[in-house]
């Protein structure tokens, strides 16, 4: 699977025998460390460093500021929709892969992950062409005062298109790779088809779950492209947190672009962290 | 079992969110003005004063939103569906695309003052303190080892102005032809080492990347980021002429009156023509139409677009259409 | 892959079935075939002639040789990050695991506006190359850059698992055999390691040549030189042409697809190559 993939089988480096001379070991090291600070740490440290230039109390006040709280909340809305509904069809697309073979499969899944590599651009634009007032349904949302585009509608379908493959793609392999013998012998002792997938299965995928759910709701969160496409920028009613951001620095207001942009920073984190305790908690189960 | 307990939440969580959306206090009306960038500051101030003047006229209490971006980009958010009461953007040009879907009636420019533009703007020079370069005029920003920072005019209605008055320049100078004039504007663009897709993208390459020598922008933006940025960073240089920039405003007729809030938008177009508006524009560094309020800025001599390109259409198809004028100086047509 | 191939007792395909396909085709299929539709307004003639126009082949050659270059270093960059944080305990280990993922949950205007930042001339990284005739800000190599890192993870975590499953036996074996640590590298792992370097490298490739947002801020935007595809899309829906921008569109949508088709048999090819 073209997955960010996860790493449930690591085991620790400790007990693997470093064949390396310690010179080549550190030299290396070196290079990668390196590597990572000039394109992840240092534009991570330049939002923070911006963010509190004028002080705590700026950066606090920025926060507060109604259209951001209102952006926040747009942006919770947002993926608190998106991501429940990208984790159905997830758990359900992993069981008709996973556990079934058909033909057209490897055909499915590269649909099903189509919508990571379209661009943001074409993502925005493809729910205009439908739901725009000149699009195939336009008429007729017109004649019933519906509005999607340029709406909070509008801006949830465009979050679910773009977060769409995150769990999927997660819990397919996972599951692939556990095999059906489990859930067999379930249905075999007279359990019936939900209890043997909540009772059996789940408890092996819940971390893969989790991952894919941390993964798809930090891109939920974070998207800019194709929103900025269907969103309309009505301050303080469609702007989420990234087109916020991007408000904020274009009237010149950078130091409260820079700590609008650390609150998304700072949750990239907080999913990273959940993310490290996921996978350690994944490895002890399986130790 | 908790996992059914968490998506009976989630599922129900989804279903309120959705359904607790669209809740409007009775009584109370909004209008939404899509605008282009540069007029934020602009109507943060104008939609305040309105909403007074609106209370103590009718008692009735008027929240006005506001959305910017890109004018094309807006333009074509409207014509896609954004419920905009009145549209006040870059170019006439944006506004009759919007027209010609039917959603504004035709001659929507007749219907107000001055072409419906209540203020007008100018482009001028942003050069850094001191003016190290020693940028006075049109003809100095072509020279070479001079860096000119501009938005695309593909992407940029101020762009677009911004090479149009380069271009009425050469013109209009001793021997200026249309050939002579596409050398001028070549060799401008030849200074240009970044094009951003917006006015403000470009304000802030020169200013907080400090590439350039001189950022080409409407009069109020420069104004604006010198006030914002510092005094003590950059200075304006106003050439000798400069075109009129004529930012439209009109009312989507198809919104209003589907959503019945005509007469609230139409007073509040005739508001920024009022001394009350037109104080306002003035205090943004725009150029108000109205002769009783005063402007201190700077007297230029002002060409139109009809004079010099005869209008908007027929600029924007000789020049900025896909292998017009500006595709060819730039190498991208065949 | 321990797939058992016999008559399938577990329930639910058919709802789980109809329920994927179902989503599948009001979330992507049926809106992706809109630009279709939109596209087929215009002539096949009509259709060649718009997304060969100079500036859009100008565009490929930049985007596609951008993401190319991006998923190169990436590729190499990535393995040796993923190596060393496998192989090698240092202090921090974690922590820097964790950032690797950075660029999945950064918005990209955020990261383009930080990008620019930190590369222009008088940013902490350009400051430094400015004097040494280095432009990385407002060139195509700030193209790069921001397609490196948008595309950093998807390298690293797919070759990670890999070396991590590695078995320690058949390197133990090849010393045995009396190749030194290179050569065991060369000769054994990095064979062991193409199918993951291959598959992270064409999924960096993909997301690099979508890439918008953080591109923009840092890329220069000029035509011919720095002027992506996606930009192209944008410019021509702003002089209002829906179908010159979808045709330029439907091309980038069959190219992700193609590619992604690609990946995926890598994906199986790559399998069965590891047993």
């Amino acid at each position: 699977m073209p997955a960010p993939t996860t790493t449930y089988t690591r085991k620790t480096p400790g007990g693997r025998r470093i064949t390396e001379p310690a010179l080549v070991r550190w030299g290396l090291t070196a290079i990668a460390l390196a590597f990572l600070a000039l394109f992840l740490a240092l534009p991570l440290a330049a939002v923070f460093s911006q963010a509190f230039e004028k002080g705590f109390a700026v950066y606090l006040a920025a926060i507060r500021e109604p259209d951001t709280l209102s952006s926040v909340k747009l942006t919770l809305i947002t993926a608190a929709v998106a991501v429940p509904l990208n984790l159905v069809f997830g758990v359900m697309a992993s069981w008709a892969i996973a556990k079934f073979s058909f033909p057209g499969k490897n055909l499915l899944i590269t649909l099903i992950d189509l919508p990571f590599s379209v661009s943001p651009v074409i993502s925005g634009l493809i729910y205009v062409l439908i739901f725009g007032r000149q699009g195939w349904l336009g008429p007729f949302l017109e004649a019933h005062d519906i509005r999607i585009v340029f709406a909070v509608p509008g801006i949830i379908l465009a979050t679910i298109f773009v977060t769409f493959p995150f769990i999927a793609r997660e819990l397919i392999p996972l599951m692939e790779s556990q095999g059906k013998d489990e859930e067999e012998a379930a249905l075999v002792l007279g359990a019936s088809g939900l209890q043997t997938f909540f009772r059996v299965t789940f408890p092996n995928i819940k971390w893969g779950i989790i991952y894919g759910v941390i993964l798809c709701n930090a891109r939920a969160m974070g998207e800019f492209g194709a929103v900025s496409v269907v969103s309309g920028h009505i301050r303080g009613s469609t702007n989420t947190v990234p087109l916020h951001v991007e408000i904020l620095y274009n009237e010149y207001n950078y130091t409260a672009a820079f700590a609008v942009a650390s609150l998304l920073a700072f949750l990239a984190l907080v999913t990273l962290m959940i993310k490290t305790i996921a996978e350690w908690k994944v490895r002890e189960q399986l130790e | 079992m908790p996992i059914r307990k968490i998506i009976t939440f989630l599922a129900a969580l989804s279903l309120a969110v959705t359904t607790a959306l669209p809740a409007f206090a009775a009584g109370d009306v909004t209008l939404l003005n899509v605008s282009y960038d540069p007029t934020r500051e602009l109507y943060q101030d104008v939609n305040t004063a309105f909403a007074q003047h609106w209370q103590k006229k009718t008692g009735q209490k008027v929240t006005v939103k506001q959305s910017h971006g890109g004018s094309g980009k807006q333009a074509r958010a409207v014509i896609d569906g954004l419920d905009a009461d009145v549209v006040t953007l870059a170019l006439a040009y944006d506004i009759d695309a919007i027209a010609d879907k039917g959603l504004i009636k035709p001659g929507w420019q007749k219907e107000l003052p001055h072409n419906s533009s209540p203020y007008t703007s100018t482009i001028v020079f942003l050069v850094r303190k001191g003016n190290p370069k020693k940028i006075k005029n049109w003809d100095d920003l072509v020279k070479p080892g001079v860096s000119v920072i501009t938005p695309n005019p593909k992407t940029s209605g101020g762009a677009r102005w911004n090479y149009l008055a380069a271009w009425a320049f050469a013109k209009h100078q001793p021997g200026g032809n249309d050939t002579k004039a596409r050398e001028f504007v070549q060799r401008l663009y030849k200074n240009v080492p970044v094009l951003d897709s917006g006015a403000r993208g470009s304000t802030n390459t020169f200013v907080q990347r400090g590439l350039g020598d001189v950022l080409l922008a409407w009069e109020n933006e420069a104004f604006l980021a010198i006030n914002e940025l510092g005094p003590d960073k950059f200075e304006i240089v106003t050439p000798s002429e400069s075109i009129l920039a004529e930012p439209p405003i009109t009312i989507v007729d198809k919104v209003v009156d589907k959503k019945g809030t005509r007469k609230v938008a139409e007073e509040y177009l005739k508001f920024l023509y009022s001394d009350e508006g037109q104080k306002i524009a003035a205090k943004h560094y725009y150029r108000p139409t109205s002769k009783k309020v005063a402007t201190k800025l700077a007297k230029v001599k002002l060409y139109t677009i009809d004079q010099v390109f005869g209008g908007w259409r027929s600029a924007q198809k000789t020049h900025f259409a896909d292998g017009g004028v500006f595709d060819q100086i730039t190498g991208a047509t065949k | 892959m321990k797939f058992i191939k016999h008559n399938n007792v577990l329930p639910g395909f058919g709802p789980t079935m109809g329920y994927t396909l179902l989503y599948l085709s009001l979330i992507v299929l049926i809106p992706l075939s809109a630009l279709v539709f939109k596209t087929a307004g215009l002539s096949w003639h009509d259709f060649i002639s718009t997304v060969t126009e100079p500036r859009v082949l100008a565009s490929y050659r930049i985007t596609f040789g951008a993401a190319l270059a991006a998923a190169g270093i990436n590729a190499v960059f990535g393995v040796l990050v993923a190596w060393v944080l496998v192989r090698y305990p240092f202090p921090g280990r974690r922590l820097v695991d964790a950032l690797v993922d950075l660029p999945f949950a950064l918005p990209t205007a955020v990261a383009g506006i930080t990008l620019a930042t930190v590369y222009s001339a008088n940013g902490w990284i350009g400051k430094h190359l400015e004097p040494h005739g280095i432009k990385v800000a407002f060139t195509p190599l700030g193209i790069i850059i921001a397609m490196t890192f948008i595309g950093l993870p998807f390298v690293v975590r797919t070759v990670q698992p890999v070396i991590e499953e590695l078995d320690a036996e058949i390197e133990e074996a090849a010393a045995c055999l009396g190749a030194n640590r290179w050569q065991t590298f060369r000769r054994v792992l990095f064979p062991l390691l193409t199918p993951s370097v291959l598959t992270g490298f064409a999924l960096a490739f993909a997301r690099g040549v979508g890439e918008y947002g953080s591109i923009i801020f840092i890329a220069g935007n000029m035509p011919m030189v720095s002027e992506i595809t996606p930009l192209i899309i944008i410019t021509k829906l702003e002089q209002y042409d829906y179908q010159g921008a979808t045709a330029v569109a439907t091309v980038m949508l069959v190219a992700s697809f193609l590619m992604l088709l690609v990946i995926n048999l890598l994906q199986r090819w790559s399998r069965r190559y590891a047993g």
